[in-house]
Formats: structure tokens, sequence, C-alpha cells
């Protein structure tokens, strides 16, 4: 089956992300395919490219950015989401006179029609909310 | 679902009938939080919106808090945000106009279709579970 999540809990903030990490491995052990990764919400935080939890801890960003390089994996933040928190990709960093950048690839800034879509061309799509 | 006559009908009727008949879409968008205090419900909405650009038929079920979403007499908030009432305006524009409300969920905080800035369908706990079986595509916020 081909599976996709949609992740709306802040990284360490709530369990969500955790468990959408492991269910996307568990999914991927199981033999399925785990094609999309859509954030929204606090969700978006995931793709936070500075995110630098302690070393004794899981690194959710890197968990995610494995998924892709590992079983190419789609990641796709939620712009208006993600440009309201402040994850500003390079391209959007300059349109918006930003010095610096807080997302990028694999992580993709797209609009909700990716979600809606994902909605409809997967065999599943699970959410994981705080 | 039934037609418009219906729902005028029932936006004038506080005690209304509770409809359980089946309403087919696309996509359910389930909203469970008020206006203010979180961007759960504009997340929502806007997902809603989104999905009715793109051609599907959405489903709109108000539930918990999420009926406070359809309080008339709203205003922007104190703190600057631009509140939903702005956005269950534009509804219409966009075709959606299947609004389901939990029925005890209004009733539960003293509230009414009347209290209502649109008419919507009273369902409950039946209807709840025909909503989601109806429906291709599920999102909840």
């Amino acid at each position: 089956m081909r599976y996709a999540l949609l992740v709306q809990g802040g990284p360490y903030s709530s369990q969500a992300s955790h468990s959408a990490l492991r269910f996307a491995r568990a999914v991927i052990e199981r033999g399925h395919c785990l094609a999309t990764v859509f954030f929204y919400h606090d969700g978006v935080y995931n793709a936070a490219r500075l995110s630098a939890p302690p070393q004794d801890e899981p690194h959710l960003g890197d968990g995610w950015r494995l998924l892709h390089d590992e079983h190419g994996t789609e990641l796709l933040v939620c712009i208006a989401a993600g440009l309201r928190r402040g994850l500003l990709d390079q391209r959007e960093a300059a349109r918006h006179g930003k010095e610096g950048y807080s997302l990028e690839e694999p992580f993709e800034l797209t609009g909700l029609g990716q979600l809606v879509e994902a909605g409809f061309s997967h065999d599943r799509l699970i959410t994981f909310s705080p | 679902m039934s037609g418009q006559e219906t729902h005028d009908l029932e936006a004038r009727d506080p005690d209304s009938v509770v409809d359980n008949s089946v309403t087919a879409g696309d996509l359910l968008v389930i909203l469970r939080h008020a206006p203010h205090g979180s961007s759960w419900l504009r997340e929502g909405l806007d997902t809603a919106l989104v999905a009715a650009a793109f051609g599907q038929r959405v489903t709109l079920l108000f539930a918990g808090e999420g009926v406070l979403a359809l309080l008339t007499g709203q205003t922007a908030g104190p703190l600057g945000q631009k509140g939903t009432h702005g956005v269950i305006d534009m509804l219409a524009m966009y075709d959606i106009d299947t609004l389901m409300v939990d029925g005890r969920a209004l009733k539960s905080r003293g509230l009414c279709t009347d209290d209502l800035m649109l008419p919507v369908t009273l369902v409950e706990a039946d209807g709840v579970v025909s909503l989601l079986q109806s429906h291709r595509l599920v999102l909840n916020f």
C-alpha cells in the first residue's frame, strides 16, 4: 500500500512527531511504500534546518531526512504555515529580505493543495496530531 | 442531503429535527476548535477552501468547541487576529454549503441554530458515523 502521513504536532513538544516517524519506519518494514509526509500546523517545525536536540535524544529532522534518502519519501511543508512560523527556504528568505534560511532540501515548501492531493492519491493518509 | 428549504426551516426552528440521512462527498473536514486561541480552526478552514478550489466536494462538520466558529456577531480578536468569520462568509463562494453541526455540542453550550451565521444540518452520533463512512477522505482539525 502507498501511505501518506500528515504531521501536525511540533517536534519535542508532543508525541505526534515521534509516533509519526516510528509509524513511518513500521510501514516500510512491513513492505509498504511511504510515499509522502506532509507537515502542517506546528508540524512544520520538524523541517527546521537548525534543530539541535541533545545527542542522547532521537533527532527527528535527521529521521525524516533519512527516510527521504533511503526510500525517496517526499517531505512536504505547507508554505503558509511555514512562513508564519519562520520556516523559509533560501528562495523565500531572499524574497522576504531575510539573511538566513531555516529550511532546506529534502524538505520542500509547498501548497495545501498537495495535502489534498496526497489524501486522494495514496491508499491511506494517516494523521498525527498533538 | 436535504435541500436549502429544509436548511432555512432548521435555522428558524431552535428545536430542529436532527438529520441523519447520509451526506456524501469527497472530503470531510472536522473542525473541533474555537475561532480564537489557536490556529487550528483557521488552518482547518484553509484546507477546506483549497480542496474546494481543486474541485472536491467538501463537507464541514463542526464539533465540540468548533460549533463556536458559526456564532453570529464575531469580530477580529484584540490580539490582531483576523478571526475566522470572514472565511465562514466565503464558504458559499467556494461551493461549500454542506455544513453539519454536532447537535449535542451546540446544545451543551446553550446554543441553537438561531445563533448561527449560516443554515446548518444537525447531526448526532449515528449521523457522524455515516459522515465518516460516506467521504473518501477525512481530515480532523
